[in-house]
């Protein structure tokens, strides 16, 4: 019985989406409405998910009876019950914020309706057995992400949407490309089964070229630094609740996660592999860093941190150890939450002011106060200053690096913390500290909805750190990192937990 | 050995298409032909020579057939695409509409 709450995670938000191009044109309000509790149904679900996962375990389900390998499975381990987490509360959370702040477009529903569909494809992606699978659900959260990124229809957004479709399907076709290897290869598409074919046949030059074609396609759909360029470009463009999803979650669930998935459980993460990821990771938090510290638009320069922040994500994994994993997964969830919520700030400030350019702010904070306390604390927590949340699993990831014996990572990383901190100083002396700026006197407070979502963001950014103790989170992160370090047995557990 | 030789060229002209073209419908359909030499591939992967099609009947046994998974998951891959095009091109009729060229060196409002 357990085993049909899975489905349910792409069934409700495609049955939200339909019902929300049906009639949300015809009844006002109805797509607010709709929305919301659609994703508030999925944050629930995730989080009686992991409630669910502590009792029984990892949890297979057939789609249409059929079992693996022959049939398609989805499958629920505790690195999907983490990602399901952080993907469904964020979702719920933008949701709320969209209903002030998306009055000011036009066709509202069709905003949730991509939306909707968008968090079906993360969602799908997340929680898929299947290798093709994992792929048509990548596209149909990637080709709404498109259409979102301009939503506006003004030039800048239609530039950056193009520019992002064009890279982000060449991604999908290495992504594919990749996938038909794996298939002429192992004669499987089912990730458990292709995982125990591959361990049986050993290392060969397949699952080398392979492991290029996804580390670019990946590589790309998570704006790893060589394949960044439309990062900064395509996030800031969107409004201000897809911003934060973009960055929050969907270049983790499509780029992140799926790499994790593929490396480590499929293919299985070899040392070479390992190593590339951790330069590449490297090279992303110090690149990252520098362009963030020039940027004087706001949402752009959020955008650059997002690479900044990826590749300490990326970093702490390819370490390859239990500690920087935990930190890895740690930084993820931290850093979706902290994103998010500095997008939905810096959305607050262009809903009331109109503009995104850092020096034309100045002394919102009078004005503006529920939105200038949530970015400070949001600030303090990319910038991995105690006891916010960010500190924690930085210190875990420098600690691990540390510990690995990587000395020259880790430095680079505790100088980029530092360069993290000063963008950040300056987002804050800019925008919300100092003197007044003239025109801005009239600037009022945004809507009820918006403050609220901002400060939920915000308690979950104090309270992040606790999700540490293994007790009050009923061992999400443990379970997490347990299932990345289980590495190619990924295949025996799923088999074994077909029933 | 030569027809995946082929379908390499394919995919490299799609990929010459979009890195070198400026023309925004050029650099589309560079997507168009790298699209085309994944599924070609994957296609040609099933495929085996004098094989038939894999319907299983009673009085008769199957000995060469076409392995018919990679076709069923190109149709899939082929309405992607066509869904991944449709919407590029709509795009790029709406930067048209806002710039009044095709250029992608004249369009050009991001920087940084």
């Amino acid at each position: 019985m357990t085993q049909h709450l899975l489905p349910l995670f792409v069934a409700i938000p495609l049955a939200a989406a339909f019902l929300n191009a049906l009639l949300g044109k015809k009844i006002k309000r109805l797509s607010d409405l709709l929305s919301a509790v659609a994703t508030f149904a999925l944050a629930a679900a995730s989080i009686y998910a992991v409630l669910l996962f502590k009792e029984t375990g990892v949890i297979v389900y057939k789609v249409g009876g059929w079992a693996p390998p022959i049939g398609i499975a989805m499958v629920m381990d505790g690195l999907t019950c983490l990602m399901l987490v952080t993907v469904n509360v964020i979702a719920f959370l933008v949701s709320v914020y969209s209903i002030d702040y998306m009055e000011k477009y036009t066709e509202k529903w069709n905003f949730y309706c991509l939306f909707l569909l968008m968090l079906a494809g993360m969602n799908g992606v997340i929680i898929s057995g299947d290798m093709f699978n994992l792929y048509v659900f990548l596209e149909i959260a990637a080709i709404s992400s498109y259409a979102l990124v301009a939503f506006g229809t003004e030039h800048e957004e239609l530039e950056a949407s193009f520019k992002y479709a064009v890279m982000g399907t060449l991604a999908s076709s290495f992504i594919l490309l990749g996938i038909v290897f794996l298939y002429s290869f192992t004669s499987t598409l089912n990730m458990a089964d292709m995982s125990m074919e591959l361990a049986k046949r050993g290392p060969s030059q397949i699952v080398l070229l392979v492991s290029v074609l996804f580390l670019m396609g990946f590589g790309l759909k998570s704006a790893l630094v060589p394949f960044h360029a439309w990062l900064p470009d395509a996030h800031p463009s969107a409004p201000a609740p897809i911003s934060a999803m973009l960055s929050g979650v969907l270049i983790k669930s499509l780029g992140v996660y799926a790499m994790i998935r593929v490396f480590f459980s499929v293919l299985g993460a070899t040392p070479q592999v390992l190593s590339i990821l951790m330069t590449i990771g490297t090279i992303s938090i110090i690149v990252g860093a520098c362009l963030a510290l020039g940027q004087w638009d706001f949402k752009r320069l959020l955008a650059y941190s997002s690479i900044n922040q990826i590749g300490y994500v990326i970093l702490g994994i390819a370490l390859g150890t239990p500690l920087g994993i935990l930190g890895g997964l740690f930084h993820l969830l931290n850093h979706s939450v902290f994103k998010s919520l500095l997008f939905l700030n810096s959305g607050a400030v262009e809903y009331a002011t109109g503009t995104r350019d850092l020096q034309k702010m100045g002394g919102l904070k009078e004005k503006m106060p529920v939105t200038a306390n949530t970015s400070l604390v949001a600030s303090m927590s990319i910038a991995g200053i105690p006891p916010f949340n960010g500190f924690w699993s930085k210190m875990i990831i420098i600690v691990a690096c540390v510990q690995a014996g990587h000395f020259a990572h880790a430095s680079w990383a505790v100088l980029a913390s530092i360069l993290t901190l000063a963008y950040f100083m300056k987002v804050q002396r800019y925008a919300f500290f100092g003197e007044l700026k003239e025109g801005l006197s009239r600037v009022k407070e945004v809507p009820l909805f918006m403050k609220l979502s901002m400060i939920a963001l915000a308690v979950l950014c104090v309270a992040g750190g606790l999700l540490l103790i293994p007790g009050l989170s009923g061992g999400l992160l443990n379970a997490a990192s347990d299932a990345v370090l289980n590495g190619k047995d990924y295949g025996v557990i799923v088999f074994g937990a077909i029933k | 050995m030569s027809v995946y030789f082929l379908c390499l060229v394919l995919f490299s002209i799609g990929l010459y298409c979009i890195l070198r073209k400026r023309n925004l419908i050029k650099i589309i359909i560079g997507i168009i032909i790298t699209e085309y030499a994944v599924n070609l591939f994957f296609v040609l992967i099933g495929y085996r020579m004098h094989g038939r099609a894999p319907i299983h009947a009673p009085d008769q046994e199957v000995l060469n057939m076409v392995d018919p998974l990679p076709q069923a998951l190109v149709l899939t891959a082929i309405v992607i695409g066509l869904a991944v095009t449709a919407l590029i091109a709509s795009i790029a009729i709406r930067v048209y509409e806002k710039y009044g060229t095709f250029d992608i060196t004249k369009i050009r409002k991001l920087k940084g």
